[in-house]
């Protein structure tokens, strides 16, 4: 054992898992007669009392619409919806508020992004992206370059799962007009050097757009510190609910983007002849937004800043610790994805078994994981396989599902050869 | 006769197994691990699946694994029959089971069969339920609409 991993099991023995178990009422259930062991959390995480009591409360309590200002409801809805707003820009260490964009999630903000930066490019620009992004942040860029003329340049990816660096310079240079890279791979949990790579892109006078969907879930960014252009991420990753997500930009750039959809709430006045916009945030906020998803995510967001944070981290280290300790007891299984610094995500595949059958036998003995291209298919092409199995786990996991995991595995191994 | 019409006529899924079979042996095994053992010993009956016809055309796109189906009318029985493969091994073993169903049957009677209602009895209804993407509810639609299909086109004939 390294010192490392000696510090990680000390740390992690300090937190109370059962107590945190306990603030997730969905993962007290059975499902096939066997107590859940729910590995999907990078699809989406479970929630705290804390979120659901956070929305139960608004709605029964203080439901209205926001802005309005005519009356008190309205009041107090918009003081928790916009006391959200502060609590997530807390979180990222934003400057402002104004620089905190509510959207319906990861791939809406990327897609808000790209439509905004639509004048600034000339054909032969180049967008550079990786061969590890979701397809969230493949996708928007290549409708972007097809309207603009642009073209898409996918940095390499290491056999480890790591994004090679000699490519990414390759690649880099002055027609880069925006890199946009993942913090962490979805399907191999690497932790991206960002900080490092957004200081080279912006050298070269190129946006920078960090997709954080699979970070926030497992440590704080800090958009100053990182000095990227926008960050962007998903509230259910996070432990909050669905349909609402965070778009963090540069103030001047998000000045500079036109509205993505018009409507009430972005203007400032209408007339037939002119409609002005609003101001930032609410000109990239058209319609009725998600109120008591804004509360929730703020609740989810308080909730972790409640616990140890160098704990939760330790402790999931020590999860992908114990993964990679068992992995020899699978005869033919491979991790797929072996980066030096990553998150608590363990792809992997069977010699002889398909994911998919994996996933069904796992499921029978009540463990969730996905299997599949994880919306992910050029990463699936350059590890040649049609897909993964993936185990993600979150913070309220513990090591002895990890161990039920490859019991599991194991029995499936029997079952299938 | 060529080599795949052989293969076609000769499947003794739906022929020779047939679903009272499967559901007697199904409602025997109450442990799991019993059950998907047996649903895997069916997937391996499947007869072998021509490799020139893995193509997009016979591809059913599902979103987590393979699945490739072509089919043959005979014309003598007036039978439809049936050739699938997938390359994962629960799926064959329930597509073996759609085969038991519904292989070598006249369009028309094909139609009367209600696989949901079949799956439902077999406690298997979750694998072919719409929220799952492995591609077999497809395959069952894509059946039914070449039954139908037969079916269309022999209706007119027989007016006229």
């Amino acid at each position: 054992m390294t010192d490392l991993s000696v510090a990680t099991s000390l740390a992690a023995s300090t937190l109370d898992i059962d107590a945190i178990r306990n603030e997730f009422p969905i993962l007290g259930q059975t499902v096939h007669g066997k107590p859940l062991v729910y590995l999907d959390n990078g699809a989406s995480a479970q929630k705290p009392f804390a979120v659901l009591d956070a929305m139960d409360r608004y709605y029964r309590e203080m439901h209205s619409n926001v802005h309005r200002g005519a009356h008190t409801l309205g009041d107090r809805a918009t003081v928790a919806f916009e006391g959200a707003r502060e609590t997530v820009r807390a979180f990222l260490n934003a400057a402002d508020t104004r620089q905190i964009i509510w959207t319906r999630g990861t791939t809406e903000a990327i897609n808000v992004i790209a439509n905004g930066l639509a004048e600034k490019l000339n054909p032969g620009d180049e967008i550079l992206v990786s061969q590890m992004e979701h397809h969230a942040n493949i996708v928007p860029w290549q409708m972007l370059a097809e309207r603009t003329g642009a073209k898409l340049m996918p940095v390499q990816v290491t056999p480890a799962g790591e994004l090679d660096l000699p490519s990414f310079d390759s690649l880099l240079g002055e027609r880069t007009r925006i890199m946009a890279l993942t913090h962490v791979s979805n399907v191999l949990g690497t932790i991206n050097p960002v900080q490092d790579l957004i200081a080279r892109a912006r050298s070269q006078g190129a946006i920078t757009v960090i997709d954080g969907a699979q970070a926030v879930p497992h440590f704080q960014p800090d958009v100053q510190a990182l000095d990227c252009d926008f960050y962007v991420f998903s509230s259910h990753k996070l432990f909050g609910p669905t349909g609402i997500g965070v778009l963090y930009g540069r103030e001047e750039l998000l000045e500079a983007m036109p509205p993505f959809m018009g409507g009430g709430e972005m203007i400032e006045r209408v007339s037939f002849e002119r409609t002005t916009w609003n101001t930032l945030p609410y000109k990239f906020e058209a319609g009725t937004p998600p109120i008591a998803e804004a509360i929730g995510l703020g609740a989810a967001i308080d909730y972790l800043q409640s616990l140890d944070r160098p704990a939760i981290e330790a402790a999931e280290q020590a999860l992908l610790n114990r993964c990679n300790e068992l992995v020899e007891t699978v005869p033919g299984m491979e991790v797929i994805g072996t980066a030096a610094s990553k998150v608590p995500v363990m792809s992997f595949k069977i010699a002889g078994l398909h994911p998919s059958d994996i996933g069904t036998l796992l499921d029978q003995q009540g463990i969730a994981i996905r299997t599949g291209h994880h919306c992910a298919m050029p990463l699936m092409d350059f590890f040649s396989v049609p897909g993964t199995a993936r185990a993600s786990f979150a913070f309220y996991n513990t090591l002895a599902e990890v161990d039920q995991l490859f019991q599991a595995l194991r029995k499936i191994q029997r079952l299938l050869t | 006769m060529n080599a795949t019409t052989q293969q076609f006529l000769n499947n003794s899924l739906g022929t020779r197994t047939t679903i009272d079979d499967v559901i007697e042996d199904l409602e025997f095994l109450d442990d799991w691990e019993e059950r998907y053992a047996y649903i895997i010993d069916l997937g391996k009956q499947l007869p072998a699946f021509p490799d020139d016809q893995r193509t997009e055309a016979n591809y059913v796109h599902g979103c987590q694994s393979q699945v490739w189906l072509i089919h043959h009318l005979d014309e003598d029985s007036g039978k439809l029959f049936l050739l699938i493969d997938s390359d994962a091994m629960i799926v064959r073993g329930l597509a073996a089971i759609i085969l038991v169903a519904l292989n070598a049957r006249e369009p028309r009677e094909l139609l009367t069969v209600d696989i949901d209602e079949l799956f439902e009895r077999l406690d298997l209804f979750r694998h072919i339920s719409p929220t799952r993407g492995n591609g077999l509810r497809a395959m069952i639609a894509k059946i039914r609409d070449l039954a139908a299909t037969e079916v269309g086109e022999q209706a007119p004939s027989r007016i006229s």
